[in-house]
């Protein structure tokens, strides 16, 4: 009898199926709770790269919890790719849905936060230019010109009060939320992804930035989303965030 | 001008290494004890860069590396992954690594990763498929492999070949060395019912290129018989290290590796069993 890796696969995602036969112990007998073990090691390790992936979403809703949602997770979405790191793309989406949590609005906007952290971590390294570079730069000149931001800057932008939500669950004392839109702005300064709370106007901004469009058109872009944008706070975060890679000049990119 | 004191990193040395966890950088970098050399798992370097690749820049100044890949599923029935090959000849470039080495197991279906290793049956199909994945690998990464030999806990009723035949063949039809992971050799013969000793007596010893060393779970199988767990998350247990001792006597020293993968200890637990296989490696006769 032979087994396919289809049913081998199958049989591991569903222990309602039948374990393949062909699959046996040293004596013949059917693998029974040998199979399992696979099946376990499978569960196990997703739920623990998940884990590992969503700290803040796992400390929300306590362990038992979150383990019982990644074993409904992870058979609606096992990983693609062998890139653990980046496994749980879905789950913001899944969080939408998923009956037990869909009246918590907030945390699929937590998950994307935690997803940004993840892919800032592990982006590409670059020199981020001097702060002189941007103060010497005459406004004329500024207004025109477009930034190149570095690739581990992510926004994230939501209708709930995110980033006092983020600094409760991960610094002492923080105030309680108050219901609120707000928005994250993700740097990494060196080696450690920081997450930086940001006016909704910054956040704008900066995605704007992030599209290739000019500084006059991303200030544009923040005034609307924001009347009173003030930008100076901003420019600090992202210089210190060493964010700004390269300022381009001219009308040809 | 050459220097006398700098290591060689073109080959592991025959000396016990570790499986490199981020935790133990600076305990690594201040002292290693008795680590000569570390192992990395391919797929958690292959990011664009961060903190992962600047341990590796800071510690390939001073230990021989070997990577060692987890997700290509070498023994998967559908093509391998281009994509993912890509990635880890580009790692294994950047690196540039004394090994590298990838599993006899597969964990890819259809694009679905299971991120486990699983197994396979050992027929002539089989081999065929293996020895032209591993001729594949080879050519792309552009060096040879190591093919490690898993930890089973089932038997396929088609299989026609011993697992030792089957990786001697598929080193003898692609030219690839082999990873012994004398760990699971414990647990597959213990789970199979098999005599460990003659599983190493067996194996084609001077394939071998790299040994691995790690900690497993006991537990039972429906009928209570011993069901071991390769779980990497303990010590290497007694008779693992008195199989270590009896195949190094055997195939003379090799590069020695501890695997601690769940349950990560702080850094001298992991040097501590370090320290063990080097007092073994010291004992053999020169």
């Amino acid at each position: 009898m032979n087994v396919t890796q289809s049913e081998f696969r199958a049989a591991i995602f569903d222990a309602n199926l039948p374990i393949p036969e062909g699959l046996t112990d040293p004596d013949g007998r059917p693998a029974g709770k040998r199979f399992s073990v696979y099946r376990n090691n499978v569960a196990v390790s997703l739920t623990e790269a998940l884990i590992a992936a969503f700290p803040i979403i796992h400390k929300l809703l306590g362990d038992a919890f979150f383990r019982a949602l990644a074993g409904v997770f992870l058979r609606q979405y096992p990983p693609t790719s062998p890139l653990m790191m980046f496994y749980g793309t879905e789950m913001p989406d899944f969080l939408k849905t998923f009956e037990p949590v869909k009246h918590l609005g907030y945390l699929p906007d937590i998950a994307r936060i935690e997803l940004a952290r993840r892919h800032s971590y592990h982006a590409k390294d670059s020199m981020p230019i001097a702060p002189e570079a941007l103060q010497n730069l005459p406004p004329e000149r500024l207004m025109a010109a477009r930034f190149s931001l570095s690739e581990a800057v992510y926004v994230v932008t939501s209708d709930w009060p995110i980033h006092a939500i983020w600094r409760m669950n991960t610094v002492e004392n923080a105030p309680k939320p108050a219901m609120q839109p707000e928005a994250i702005l993700v740097t990494r300064p060196e080696l450690d992804p920081v997450v930086t709370g940001v006016s909704l106007g910054a956040a704008r901004f900066v995605t704007a930035l992030k599209g290739g469009q000019t500084f006059a058109e991303a200030f544009e872009a923040a005034t609307t989303a924001e009347a009173g944008f003030d930008l100076t706070p901003l420019l600090g975060v992202l210089i210190t965030g060493a964010a700004i890679i390269q300022i381009q000049e001219g009308s040809h990119q | 001008m050459l220097d006398a004191t700098r290591h060689s990193f073109d080959q592991l040395p025959n000396r016990p290494g570790v499986g490199y966890k981020p935790q133990h950088f600076t305990d690594i970098m201040k002292d290693a004890g008795p680590v000569e050399w570390l192992e990395i798992h391919a797929e958690n370097y292959m990011g664009q860069g961060g903190r992962p690749h600047a341990q590796l820049r800071a510690l390939s100044e001073k230990f021989a590396f070997s990577v060692h890949g987890v997700g290509l599923s070498i023994g998967g029935e559908k093509p391998l992954d281009k994509d993912h090959l890509a990635r880890l000849r580009d790692l294994v470039s950047w690196l540039n690594p004394a090994r590298f080495s990838e599993h006899l197991a597969w964990s890819t279906h259809d694009s679905h990763f299971l991120n486990d290793l699983l197994p396979l049956p050992y027929t002539a199909d089989t081999l065929s498929r293996v020895a032209d994945h591993v001729s594949e690998v080879q050519d792309v990464v552009g060096r040879q492999m190591l093919l490690e030999n898993p930890s089973s806990y089932l038997a396929f009723s088609e299989s026609t070949m011993a697992e030792t035949d089957f990786l001697n063949d598929v080193a003898e039809r692609s030219g690839c060395g082999l990873l012994l992971d004398v760990n699971n050799v414990f647990v597959s013969a213990t789970n199979q019912k098999m005599n460990a000793y003659a599983y190493i007596d067996a194996f084609p010893l001077d394939k071998v290129g790299e040994i691995h060393l790690g900690g497993h779970d006991e537990d039972e199988d429906d009928l209570g018989a011993p069901l071991l767990i390769d779980s990497h998350g303990a010590e290497v247990v007694d008779p693992v290290w008195s199989l270590y001792h009896y195949t190094i006597a055997k195939s003379g020293p090799r590069p020695t590796l501890i695997e601690w993968d769940t349950d990560v200890p702080e850094w001298p637990v992991l040097a501590a069993e370090a320290s063990r296989a080097a007092k073994i490696l010291d004992r053999l006769p020169a």
